[in-house]
C-alpha cells in the first residue's frame, strides 16, 4: 500500500506548488461571467454559465492534467529525488501508480471545486434551485473521467519521452481523441488503403474523448444517460489501466544515469 | 559469513552520441567485498565511476554485466532494501516538505508503522541537531542542512548498513566533525557503512578498509595499514618545553622542524638521529611528547595510485 502514501505526497506537492490557485481565477471567471451575462443574454444565462463553465473546467483541467502529469516522473527525475525513492523498498510499478494517483485526486478536488462553483452561480443566475444545477454533475464526471485518461497518457510519454515532445503528443492525443468519430469516418472513406488502415489503427489505439463530452447536450437541458455514464466508466478504467501498464512496462526497463 | 557488499565483475557502459554511437565504459569489472560491521571508504577522482557503482547499487541502473548482491541479497529484493539506507551524493528532497514531513514520508516507504516512524523521525531530528527547523520546509534550507536531513533519512528505519554517497560534502569543519563522530558511533553500534568521500583525512581516520577506483577499474583495495607504506624509517617526534637553543640544535640534523606553541614538531631521518634529539630535550629540561614512524598518508598514496607519482614533501 505504498501507493497511497507516494500519491498522497503527490497531491500534497500539488496544494503546496499552489496548482489549487487556479480555482481562484476560475471562480473570479464565473462570478463575472454569471453578472455580465445575466445582464446581456435574458433568459439563456443558465444555458450560457453551464456551457462557459464546463468548458472552462475542461481547459484549466487539461493544462494541469498535461504538464503536471508530464512532470509526475521527470521532475523526479531531473530533481534527482528518484534515487532516494528507489533505494528504499519500493516497487516502480507502486511509485507509478501512487504518482498517478496523487495527480489523480488533485483533479478530482479542482472538478468538484470547479462544479459547485459552477452551481451556485446557476443558483444566483436561476435565482433558486433547479434540476439543471444537479444535471451538470454527470457532465463534470464524465470530464474528469476524460482528464484522468489525458493524465496517464502524459504520464505514459513521459516516462520515454522529453517534456516538450511528450506535452505536445499529448495534446495531439487529446485533439484526436476529441475528434475521434471523425477520425472513424474518415477511416471508412478514405481512398487509400494504407489511410484506411492508419486510420482505422489511429482510432482503436486513441482513446475516445468524443463521448466524454455532454456539455452541450447539457446545456440545452439533457441529462448524460446512465449507460453512457457506465459504459465510459468502464471504458475509462480499461484504457487507463492499459496506459499505466505500458507506463510501467518502459519504466521498469529505463535507467537513470 | 555473508559479506555485507559483495560485487562481482561490475561493469557499466554506456552509449554515446547520436549517430555515430560509441560505447563509453564507466565501470571496468569492478569487485570488492565489504564486511559486515566494516566502515569501507571507496575513493577515486571525479568520474572514476563511484557514483556509478552507488547508481547500480540502488536500483538507478541495470549493469551491462556482473553482479552484485547486499546482505546476501539481490539488488532488487524488497526486504533487503528496508535493511538498508542511503545517502544521496547531492541530496535534492522534496523542497516543499518540512524536515518533519520528508522524514515520516521516508519512515512509511521503509514499511515503519506511522507512530514509529513518527518517534524515530524525532529522534533523529534531534541526533543531527535540526529539531528546531524541523517545521521549516526543506526549500529554506542550507546546502548542510540538507545533508544533514539526508544522513537522518537514511538512517530512519534503523539500517544494518548504510551507503553514503559523499557524506561531507557541503559541510563545514564541525558538521564534517559531527559526520565523523556520528559514523564512529553507527561503527561501534554494529552497523557496516560503504561511504565514497574526496576529504582523505576524513577517510583516514574512519576507515578499516579502502578501495580506490580509477578509470571504472580498481587500482588498490585492502586494509588502511598495509596499503599505506611506510615512508623508508623516517620518525616524527613531537617535544615540548624546550628553549630556543635546543631548537637551534635540532634544526641542525633534522630534516623538518616545526615550532608549536609547546614545543615542536621534528622529522628525524632515522633512528640514530633518535639518541641526539632525546639528548638536547632532555639537557634542555623538556620532554618527547610523542613518537611515530612517518607513515605515507593516505592522499600520497591515492596520488601515486592515480597520477604514478609520490606526492614527496
Amino acid at each position: 500500500m505504498k501507493f497511497v502514501h507516494i500519491a498522497r505526497n503527490t497531491f500534497r506537492e500539488s496544494v503546496r506548488d499552489r496548482v489549487l490557485y487556479n480555482l481562484v481565477v476560475f471562480v473570479l471567471l464565473l462570478v463575472v461571467a454569471a453578472v455580465v451575462i445575466g445582464r446581456i443574454a435574458v433568459g439563456q444565462e443558465a444555458k450560457i454559465i453551464v456551457d462557459a463553465g464546463l468548458s472552462a473546467m475542461t481547459v484549466f483541467g487539461l493544462l494541469i492534467a498535461i504538464f503536471l502529469g508530464l512532470g509526475l516522473v521527470t521532475k523526479e527525475i531531473e530533481k534527482r529525488t528518484l534515487a532516494n525513492i528507489l533505494s528504499k523498498p519500493v516497487r516502480r510499478a507502486e511509485f507509478i501508480l501512487g504518482k498517478y494517483l496523487g495527480l489523480s485526486l488533485t483533479l478530482l478536488v479542482n472538478a468538484v471545486v470547479m462544479a459547485v462553483a459552477i452551481t451556485l452561480a446557476l443558483l444566483y443566475a436561476q435565482g433558486g434551485a433547479d434540476s439543471l444545477q444537479w444535471r451538470l454533475w454527470p457532465t463534470a464526471f464524465l470530464l474528469w473521467l476524460e482528464l484522468l485518461i489525458v493524465t496517464a497518457v502524459a504520464l505514459l510519454f513521459s516516462c520515454f519521452s522529453s517534456p516538450a515532445l511528450s506535452a505536445l503528443f499529448t495534446l495531439l492525443v487529446f485533439l484526436i481523441g476529441r475528434w475521434s468519430l471523425d477520425l472513424k469516418l474518415f477511416a471508412e472513406t478514405a481512398s487509400s488503403p494504407a489511410t484506411r488502415w492508419l486510420s482505422r489503427a489511429l482510432y482503436h489505439l486513441l482513446p475516445n474523448l468524443a463521448n466524454f463530452n455532454f456539455i452541450n447536450q447539457t446545456a440545452y437541458g439533457q441529462v448524460v444517460p446512465w449507460q453512457l455514464l457506465v459504459g465510459n466508466t468502464a471504458y475509462a478504467v480499461c484504457y487507463i489501466a492499459a496506459v499505466l501498464a505500458a507506463a510501467v512496462l518502459i519504466f521498469e526497463r529505463r535507467d537513470f544515469k | 559469513m555473508i559479506p555485507a557488499l559483495a560485487i562481482e565483475n561490475l561493469t557499466q557502459d554506456y552509449t554515446t552520441g547520436f549517430w555515430r554511437k560509441r560505447s563509453l565504459r564507466a565501470l571496468d569489472g569492478l569487485s570488492l567485498r565489504v564486511e559486515a560491521g566494516e566502515v569501507f571508504g571507496f575513493l577515486g577522482p571525479n568520474g572514476a565511476g563511484k557514483t556509478t557503482t552507488f547508481k547500480i547499487l540502488m536500483r538507478m541502473q541495470r549493469p551491462t554485466a556482473g553482479t552484485a548482491r547486499i546482505l546476501g541479497c539481490a539488488l532488487d529484493d524488497l526486504a533487503m532494501r528496508a535493511r538498508i539506507g542511503y545517502l544521496p551524493e547531492q541530496p535534492y528532497f522534496y523542497d516543499y516538505l518540512t524536515a518533519r514531513e520528508f522524514l515520516l514520508y521516508c519512515g512509511v516507504l521503509c514499511d515503519l508503522p506511522k507512530q514509529a516512524a513518527a518517534a524515530r523521525t524525532e529522534t533523529l531530528l534531534a541526533q543531527v541537531g535540526l529539531t528546531e527547523a524541523a517545521a521549516q520546509p526543506l526549500r529554506k534550507f542550507s546546502k548542510g542542512m540538507l545533508q544533514r536531513v539526508g544522513l537522518a533519512q537514511a538512517l530512519i528505519n534503523d539500517p544494518e548498513m548504510l551507503f553514503l554517497d559523499e557524506p561531507m560534502s557541503g559541510l563545514d569543519p564541525l558538521g564534517r566533525r559531527e559526520v565523523r563522530d556520528l559514523i564512529a558511533r553507527l561503527r561501534q553500534q554494529g552497523k557496516t557503512i560503504f561511504f565514497s568521500s574526496h576529504i582523505l583525512t576524513d577517510v583516514e581516520a574512519m576507515c578499516d578498509r579502502v578501495a580506490i577506483l580509477h578509470r571504472g577499474r580498481l587500482v588498490e583495495s585492502g586494509k588502511l595499514s598495509d596499503i599505506l607504506k611506510a615512508r623508508s624509517n623516517e620518525l616524527e617526534a613531537v617535544i615540548s618545553g624546550v628553549n630556543e637553543t635546543a631548537l637551534a640544535a635540532l634544526r641542525g640534523f633534522a630534516l623538518e622542524l616545526q615550532p608549536t606553541p609547546q614545543g615542536a614538531r621534528v622529522r628525524l631521518r632515522s633512528d640514530r638521529d633518535l639518541a641526539r634529539l632525546v639528548d638536547i630535550t632532555q639537557q634542555a629540561a623538556g620532554r618527547v611528547v610523542s613518537l611515530n614512524p612517518v607513515r605515507e598518508s593516505l592522499e600520497d598514496l591515492f596520488v601515486r595510485e592515480i597520477t604514478g607519482q609520490v606526492n614527496d614533501p
